[in-house]
């Protein structure tokens, strides 16, 4: 089966500097891909080569089947994109812009209204779908951009932080709709999102870009195993976090540690049998604990063990 | 919620579909932009009125008798309200925004997203054109083609005006910047102020005779003049369709070029 994405050493450099430095993945056509990665990270540069905005200096993209620098048109009418800030005319209606994105897909006046009818449900918004988008909050604005880009039905949807700035409930019903896209209709998504929660509940695989290279892939439950089966962080002072790496790092059941900022991420094998040690350890270098906490590794464990650095924290400075 | 019980197939909707499509919006987005009409029709009114009442009989005066200084006026005024107008301002806000982008992301032909624009401006031009015409009428101007000739004077002004927007997409489309766009205002003096604005061709010495030669404005207004105040003058009626013709040659190979050089993905 053709992938519904393949990209082959894919890069992208703007002057002397290299935002995407050749990037090779592949999404299964049905799939859910999560591309997570900090702010400069290539993320947005590479869905932007993938969807056809921006042209690659080296390598191959294939989207839908078609090359995303020879067939540009052929890959436009296969998918769909919400951008990361939501891109729409606020002097439009919703509706108004709803049918005009059916209007350049070359959907007949049949087939606009009855998407329309569709998306109206997605978009939830009821009468205010006829008045001017530029009133419309940022909840609103994100839903009316994930409808603007169903309209045409595309096989591949991309979307780029597609919860950022929505309220719980208007974040959940996105996710159900990914979900519904995803299981029903059979949709590959390629998902980017600053949410570790997102990427960890609703992708089937999960890349890591850091620095333009994509510098892990895997499902998410295989990346958190990747890193032990348990973590115990330790939150401390960061002038005495070498201490407290020094204090356990030889400890049998300790299998690596990291440190950011005030944590020191310690992984391990068994963590109920391997947290009295540690802090036994700990107290004995002399340093002050001022929170011992186990739990099982997140995505945000997979990127400081990767990277050095914790993904939100890049992603809030 | 259900978004997909309709199957529908995705197709390149064709360039002229794409064209009806982008300038319905843009028309839709021009009548919800009063600001953007409003002063460019008050501007020529006002104008028109001051002009007259200022110059008409200081001008008149060292004319044989039977010069009409209004009608003189009237293609100045006319000018005034059509030269400048764009949706240049609201292309930059779609960059900036975004929704440009949303839109290179359909199969759109990428030269109808300006063409569109161009359209709506050519509808607002000639609705500006015509009330400015309608007060010279009002105010007793004789016009010496007749009704066709009021007509081929609008199709004129009206091909002027929107011969003269590709300067401001020009810009736009380069910058994405609105001061930018603003500052393209300032092309507005030399066309319209550098010409027989307000004296007669002959009538003019030196350094502003030269650039008045060279300015095409000036072979449009001798051209509205000609079908207000003479007659079916063709070589005056020609030479002011060729100076529609040069500056839009020019002012589209800016603005078409910036367009490319937007969308070439580079």
């Amino acid at each position: 089966m053709t992938p519904a994405i393949e990209a082959r050493a894919l890069a992208r450099r703007f002057g002397e500097k290299d935002a995407v430095a050749g990037v090779d993945l592949t999404v299964a056509a049905g799939e859910i891909y999560g591309f997570l990665g900090p702010n400069g990270a290539g993320k947005s540069t590479t869905v932007r080569m993938l969807t056809t905005l921006l042209k690659p200096t080296a390598g191959t993209a294939r989207v839908a089947g078609h090359d995303v620098a020879d067939e540009a048109e052929a890959v436009r009418l296969r998918i769909g994109v919400a951008l990361q800030s939501a891109a729409l005319d606020p002097k439009q209606t919703g509706r108004e812009l709803l049918d005009l994105q059916g209007r350049l897909y070359g959907l007949s006046k049949h087939d606009r209204t009855a998407r329309m009818n569709e998306l109206l449900d997605l978009v939830g918004i009821g009468s205010a779908i006829d008045q001017r988008i530029g009133t419309y909050s940022g909840g609103m604005k994100r839903r009316l951009d994930l409808a603007a880009a169903l309209v045409h039905q595309p096989e591949v949807l991309f979307i780029d932080e597609p919860t950022t700035g929505l309220d719980p409930t208007s974040r959940i019903a996105v996710w159900e709709e990914v979900r519904r896209l995803n299981k029903e209709v059979g949709m590959t998504i390629f998902l980017t999102t600053q949410y570790l929660e997102e990427a960890d509940t609703l992708a089937d695989r999960v890349g890591i870009i850091a620095r333009g290279l994509l510098v892990a892939e895997d499902t998410p439950d295989a990346l958190k195993r990747s890193i032990g089966s348990d973590v115990i962080v330790a939150r401390v002072a960061p002038s005495a976090a070498d201490a407290v790496v020094a204090a356990v790092r030889d400890l049998a059941p300790v299998e690596g540690t990291e440190v950011s900022g005030h944590e020191v991420v310690i992984s391990v094998a068994d963590g109920p049998a391997a947290i009295s040690p540690v802090a036994v350890a700990i107290a004995q270098a002399g340093v002050r604990v001022e929170g011992l906490t186990l739990r099982t590794p997140t995505l945000d464990d997979v990127f400081l063990h990767i990277t050095g650095g914790r993904l939100q924290e890049d992603e809030a400075a | 919620m259900s978004t997909t019980h309709v199957r529908v197939q995705a197709r390149s909707a064709g360039f002229f579909t794409d064209w009806r499509t982008v300038s319905l919006r843009a028309l839709r987005l021009t009548w919800r932009d009063p600001e953007a009409f409003g002063p460019a029709l008050a501007i020529p009114l006002f104008f028109f009125v001051v002009n007259v009442g200022a110059l008409q009989s200081f001008v008149e005066g060292g004319f044989p008798p039977g010069f009409d200084y209004k009608a003189f006026q009237l293609p100045v005024s006319v000018a005034f309200a059509v030269t400048g107008v764009s949706r240049a301002s609201s292309l930059v806000l779609d960059i900036q925004d975004g929704y440009l982008d949303r839109l290179l992301l359909t199969p759109v032909r990428r030269g109808t997203l300006l063409l569109g624009l161009m359209t709506a401006d050519l509808v607002l031009i000639t609705a500006l054109a015509v009330p400015v015409l309608m007060l010279g009428l009002l105010l007793g101007i004789d016009v010496a083609t007749g009704f066709l000739g009021l007509i081929v004077f609008v199709v004129i002004a009206g091909l002027w005006g929107l011969a003269f927007t590709g300067f401001p997409y020009a810009i736009a489309l380069r910058t994405g910047n609105p001061t930018a766009v603003n500052g393209a205002f300032l092309l507005f003096f030399p066309f319209l102020f550098l010409t027989t604005a307000y004296l007669p061709q002959e009538a003019m010495t030196g350094w502003l005779a030269t650039a008045v030669k060279f300015n095409p404005t000036t072979y449009l207004l001798d051209g509205l003049r000609a079908l207000l105040m003479d007659g079916w003058e063709w070589d005056r009626i020609g030479k002011a369709l060729l100076a529609v013709l040069g500056l839009g040659a020019v002012s589209f190979t800016l603005a078409f070029k910036a367009l490319a050089g937007r969308v070439k993905r580079n």
